[in-house]
């Protein structure tokens, strides 16, 4: 194919303005003096200052990285043993289990919201009518919730980036070992895990970063009380403004380069390494 | 060994989370307050056709927007070497991964009548040039609260997801295959239509259903870009779930009709795409 001229070139260079023009203009008014967001003042840091004077805003935060670290941990793990259930079971219901494990993915988060707070309503007014006045306990929706919910749409991220790496291993490695006499839970940890562990970190990163970013579904699940950062956005948004969402954004935004950058640089890494075992191989060959 | 068994927490998992909600929606919709089969949700819901119209056409109307923007730059992103595609999917990626509301948020600033770009014109004179060469009177555009700046919004939002998939698409065709079709004859032109265009189709599928189902279902984007004066169907079923207009029996209602609306018009999509599979990346 042609290489590109100075035309697309541009072109492209029009996009990355576009998609980078309202990130600059928020990290830009995180260090104004004054309270406006259109107007420059002054350079000052009493924005952050602020932030991390702010209680609402942290509690937030850490709401947000406990419910996206549990939410994580659960759906890394239930979503590895659900790719290796699916992976093993027989067309017909591997496909079945496959489209229903797609809802979540391809339906309109609003609706994934909708849907689960009525399960959460109806579940708890169910509970509270029986059980909860029997034994004088009250459930409402909150954190417990919002867990659930952030698991359900997690595990289809892990499940989608484990299946492959499952396709790509030899079965016979495994068998190997259980020949050799390792126990079925050795062969997993010692032999499964280390090959499809690159999925596997990415499906949990992936699981991550949804749960972070993720403000519908927790919108409809969080209830009253508890609140993530996004909901703390959106309700900001609605009200008073404060540059303090700017800088919050822009730490953010640190933050969310410095990862991207590391798990670039780490699969450029594992690229070259397997590249180099591949060079290596045919040589002996 | 019986690994299948592991899938068994899963399963029961999406039994509860996933087909039981959807079945709840599906129950509310057919119901109202006094309990019992009822389809005074959908007669009801007659009266909020407008809002189903804009929803969609805005939706339709950015999903092409991006598509026209999406397709060129996916196209020639896959035409540089190995290390800058790796670079420009990383800088489209980084801003899907920043909460959206702050980035929704910051097109205010830009748009607004006093905001940035609007100052900007003034100060480089281009209001005053145009009020000179047309004799107009105008100080500012008037972007901000429009469904244009809705539109706007949902392009911003959503035009990763048009590229990815389609970038995605078009690097794994086979370089082979784009020379043979020139050695037979084939103009520039002959080799995009007839190669390279077709073998693109299952990312420009997945890429339109990707932009699409948010953009008709958003809600946020709405209040902050169109200032409230554009009512879409996710501020609507919002609106029944929490608030004064508390009614999730029409609101399933609504969700329901809009889910299937949309599934009815992938699977015409799908099947005009001549049954390729949507490329999942």
């Amino acid at each position: 194919m042609k290489k590109n001229g100075v035309f697309s070139r541009l072109a492209l260079l029009l996009t990355a303005v576009f998609l980078y023009a309202p990130i600059v203009v928020l990290i830009v008014f995180s260090f104004n003096s004054s309270k406006s967001r259109t107007v420059w003042t002054g350079f000052s840091l009493e924005w952050y200052q602020d932030l991390f004077e702010d209680s609402r805003i942290l509690s937030a935060l850490f709401t947000t990285l406990e419910v996206s670290v549990l939410a994580m941990i659960v759906s890394t793990i239930l979503g590895t043993m659900a790719a290796i259930g699916f992976f093993n079971m027989r067309k017909r219901p591997r496909s079945v289990c496959m489209a229903v494990n797609n809802i979540p993915m391809t339906n309109a988060d609003i609706i994934t919201g909708v849907s689960l707070m009525l399960l959460f309503v109806f579940a708890i007014g169910v509970f509270n009518s029986t059980l909860g006045s029997v034994t004088g306990t009250e459930l409402k929706m909150g954190f417990g919730t919002l867990l659930l919910a952030h698991i359900t749409f997690d595990i289809p991220y892990v499940i989608l980036s484990v299946m492959p790496k499952l396709r790509q291993c030899d079965p016979n490695i495994e068998e190997a070992a259980l020949d050799l006499g390792a126990t079925p839970w050795q062969a997993f940890t010692k032999v499964v895990l280390p090959e499809i562990q690159p999925g596997v970190v990415n499906g949990a990163i992936m699981a991550f970063t949804m749960s972070v970013d993720d403000f519908v579904i927790s919108y409809f699940t969080a209830g009253s009380n508890t609140s993530t950062l996004a909901m703390e956005i959106y309700s900001m948004t609605r009200k008073r403004i404060s540059p303090e969402i700017n800088a919050l954004s822009t730490l953010m935004f640190a933050v969310v380069l410095s990862l991207l950058a590391i798990v670039n640089i780490r699969s450029a890494q594992q690229e070259r390494a397997a590249a180099r075992r591949e060079a290596e191989l045919r040589q002996k060959n | 060994m019986k690994k299948k068994l592991l899938a068994v927490p899963y399963v029961v998992w999406m039994a509860i989370f996933v087909i039981v909600p959807l079945l709840l929606v599906v129950g509310y919709a057919f119901t109202t307050r006094d309990g019992g089969f009822s389809l005074e949700n959908f007669k009801t819901m007659t009266q909020y056709w407008p809002v189903f119209l804009t929803s969609f056409r805005l939706a339709l109307i950015a999903t092409l927007i991006c598509l026209l923007i999406g397709y060129p730059v996916a196209y020639w992103i896959s035409r540089e070497s190995a290390n800058v595609r790796r670079i420009a999917m990383v800088l489209i990626m980084l801003p899907m991964w920043m909460n959206f509301l702050l980035r929704t948020y910051a097109w205010m600033s830009l748009l607004e009548n006093t905001g940035i770009i609007n100052t900007f014109l003034q100060n480089i004179g281009f209001f005053d040039l145009i009020n000179r060469i047309f004799g107009t009177d105008i100080a500012y555009f008037h972007m901000i609260n429009t469904p244009g700046a809705v539109v706007l919004g949902m392009v911003y939002n959503y035009l990763p997801f048009m590229i990815m998939p389609i970038t995605t698409v078009i690097e794994k065709i086979d370089p082979s295959v784009v020379e043979a079709a020139e050695d037979l004859g084939a103009s520039g032109v002959q080799v995009f239509s007839r190669v390279i265009f077709p073998l693109s189709l299952p990312g420009v599928l997945s890429g339109i259903t990707m932009v699409f189902i948010p953009s008709v279902s958003t809600f946020a984007i709405s209040s902050l870009l169109g200032g409230g004066m554009t009512l879409l169907l996710g501020d609507l079923i919002q609106t029944q779930f929490y608030g004064s207009a508390y009614n999730p029996y029409l609101g399933s209602a609504i969700s329901l009709v809009m889910m299937v609306i949309v599934l009815v018009m992938m699977a015409i999509m799908n099947h005009f795409g001549e049954g390729e599979e949507t490329a999942i990346y």
